[in-house]
């Protein structure tokens, strides 16, 4: 198995899942004033979905927490980003 | 790990327990201080990715004498090999030193998972003595009549007072954030790294990689390896598996429309690549962000009660024959420390005081590594240095060496025809000529 799919690299990956989200879209920003959607392309964990109404769905619970989304954006407020709780998120065991 | 009781009043608070901040505890803790130690994650370590080499061997040295005996190290790289690739071809540089420091001790740099080594090395940092607190994300600074006095950790009562408070929170610091003291980044000034650790048995790794025992290769590609994103490749071996993994400058990503993981796949399949990886399995897949620019992204790196360390001050230095950070980490941690021994001892921790940092940067080399380079970086990790050029001389290579019954072209025809064929004009060859003279020459 050395070719691996998106799916089975994230398979690799422990995670911690927190109750709240750490990172928040404002999907009204993603939807009315980008047509880029940088997020979608960057994420090394393919975390954001794009949605047919032009908005953007995020699933917080796979991420590596490493901040390429609000750097890529272009859009001022519409990535909300903190760390998730102490001991939550990604854990790393090889890296 | 047990937490000391509320209210405390703590010498040292250090935010982050990478090699900065472990380094800064250790040496704070053997100093007498009172220090605290804060890490977000379930252990040191866990939220931690680099490529990994560890450079810093010697520097570690001086703290813990053959630290490399006790410690979860992985392989002395003695080997360097710098390829340069267009999609069929490789042309590489193969170093290799087996005296002299690199295949003996001290040792020149070792491959390490960083889970395993930050967590020893915080280890090392609490048997001297400091507390470390795990789990505890901070999320502000606290401050009393404008200096900064301590830290807020996200749980109850989480307020942690202390006389100087280290940010080693790493690329994304946002406490030289919080305290005024880094700006927003671009996307240019910043790369994203995607790696994956695959295993492998010892005994094929040495043979395909011709090592000894403990000896270890690191791999860096450049070129068409990354396509047309801004970036390069790496692939380092440990013990009992390989590091791989692809750099793309975040900019250039978005630009492109390339999803990292795919370029991951494009770089393990490349021909020159592929046999190195057969037969390995993957064992886990991480991302992690590099602030590769270096001094052009350095903070301010010091105010009232407050000091900057590690990636949290951009201390990474990305300048092609250099991929170097965990090392420059350490060193602005102990120089951290080495300012905070000193204001404990006057009793006095304004920005005046803390600005003796600086001096303690230079005397480790930090800033003057970072001054020297500091040209490096944005051309360096530019696109035609990163991917035009590799690319060149790859195809170059296979032009010179091709034999097809065609007459035979000497180098400057033929270094004329790959420049009109890449679109390169004289007056720009000249121009990064001189760039890159003036980044590594003098």
């Amino acid at each position: 198995m050395v070719m691996t799919t998106h799916e089975e690299k994230m398979r690799t990956v422990r995670f911690r899942v927190a109750a709240t989200p750490h990172i928040v879209l404002n999907s009204e920003i993603c939807r009315n004033q980008c047509s880029v959607h940088a997020c979608v392309y960057v994420c090394p964990a393919n975390l954001f979905v794009p949605l047919d109404d032009g908005g953007i769905l995020f699933n917080y619970e796979q991420c590596f927490e490493c901040g390429t989304c609000y750097i890529a954006c272009n859009q001022e407020g519409a990535i909300d980003w903190s760390y998730p709780d102490g001991g939550y998120g990604v854990t790393f065991r090889e890296s | 790990m047990t937490a000391p009781p509320a209210k405390e009043q703590f010498d040292v608070i250090i935010v982050g327990a990478g090699p900065a901040g472990s380094a800064a505890a250790l040496l704070s803790a053997r100093a007498g201080l009172k220090v605290m130690l804060l890490e977000r994650g379930e252990y040191p370590g866990a939220k931690n990715v680099s490529g990994a080499v560890f450079y810093g061997s010697a520097i570690l040295n001086e703290l813990i004498p053959n630290w490399w005996e006790h410690a979860p190290v992985e392989r002395h790289i003695c080997r360097r090999d710098i390829a340069f690739m267009s999609p069929t071809t490789s042309v590489a540089l193969d170093f290799h030193c087996v005296g002299d420091g690199y295949g003996t001790a001290p040792y020149n740099g070792f491959t390490v998972l960083r889970p395993k080594f930050d967590r020893w090395l915080a280890a090392q940092a609490e048997a001297a003595g400091a507390f470390v607190l795990t789990s505890a994300v901070v999320d502000d600074v606290l401050r009393e009549n404008g200096r900064i006095v301590g830290v807020r950790v996200r749980r109850e009562q989480g307020e942690i007072y202390g006389n100087v408070v280290i940010a080693c929170d790493g690329v994304n610091s946002f406490l030289a954030k919080k305290a005024g003291l880094q700006r927003t980044f671009h996307p240019h000034e910043l790369s994203l790294g995607v790696k994956e650790v695959v295993g492998l048995d010892p005994a094929i790794i040495q043979d395909r990689f011709r090592l000894n025992d403990n000896d270890g290769i690191a791999f860096e590609y450049l070129g068409a390896i990354t396509e047309d994103v801004h970036g390069g490749a790496f692939l380092y071996t440990n013990r009992d598996s390989l590091s791989l993994g692809v750099i793309g400058q975040i900019s250039s990503l978005v630009e492109r429309r390339k999803r990292p993981y795919e370029l991951l796949e494009r770089f393990k399949a490349h021909p020159a690549v592929a046999p190195l990886v057969r037969g390995s399995k993957l064992r886990e897949y991480s991302a992690h962000l590099i602030p590769e620019s270096g001094w052009a992204m350095k903070p301010k790196l010091y105010t009232d009660g407050m000091l900057v360390a590690g990636d949290a001050a951009g201390f990474c230095l990305a300048a092609g024959l250099y991929l170097e950070g965990m090392n420059y980490a350490m060193q602005s941690g102990l120089a951290a420390a080495e300012t905070a021994i000193a204001a404990c001892a006057r009793g006095n921790f304004s920005a005046r005081t803390l600005a003796a940092y600086q001096k303690h940067l230079k005397q480790r080399h930090v800033s003057t590594d970072f001054r020297a380079y500091r040209h490096a970086p944005s051309f360096v990790n530019g696109p035609r240095l990163q991917n035009l050029y590799p690319e060149m001389v790859a195809c170059g290579m296979e032009q010179l060496f091709r034999v097809d019954g065609a007459p035979k072209r000497k180098i400057l025809p033929l270094a004329y025809r790959m420049a009109r064929q890449f679109e390169m004009k004289p007056g720009q060859l000249f121009r990064d000529a001189y760039q890159v003279a003036r980044a590594y020459l003098w």
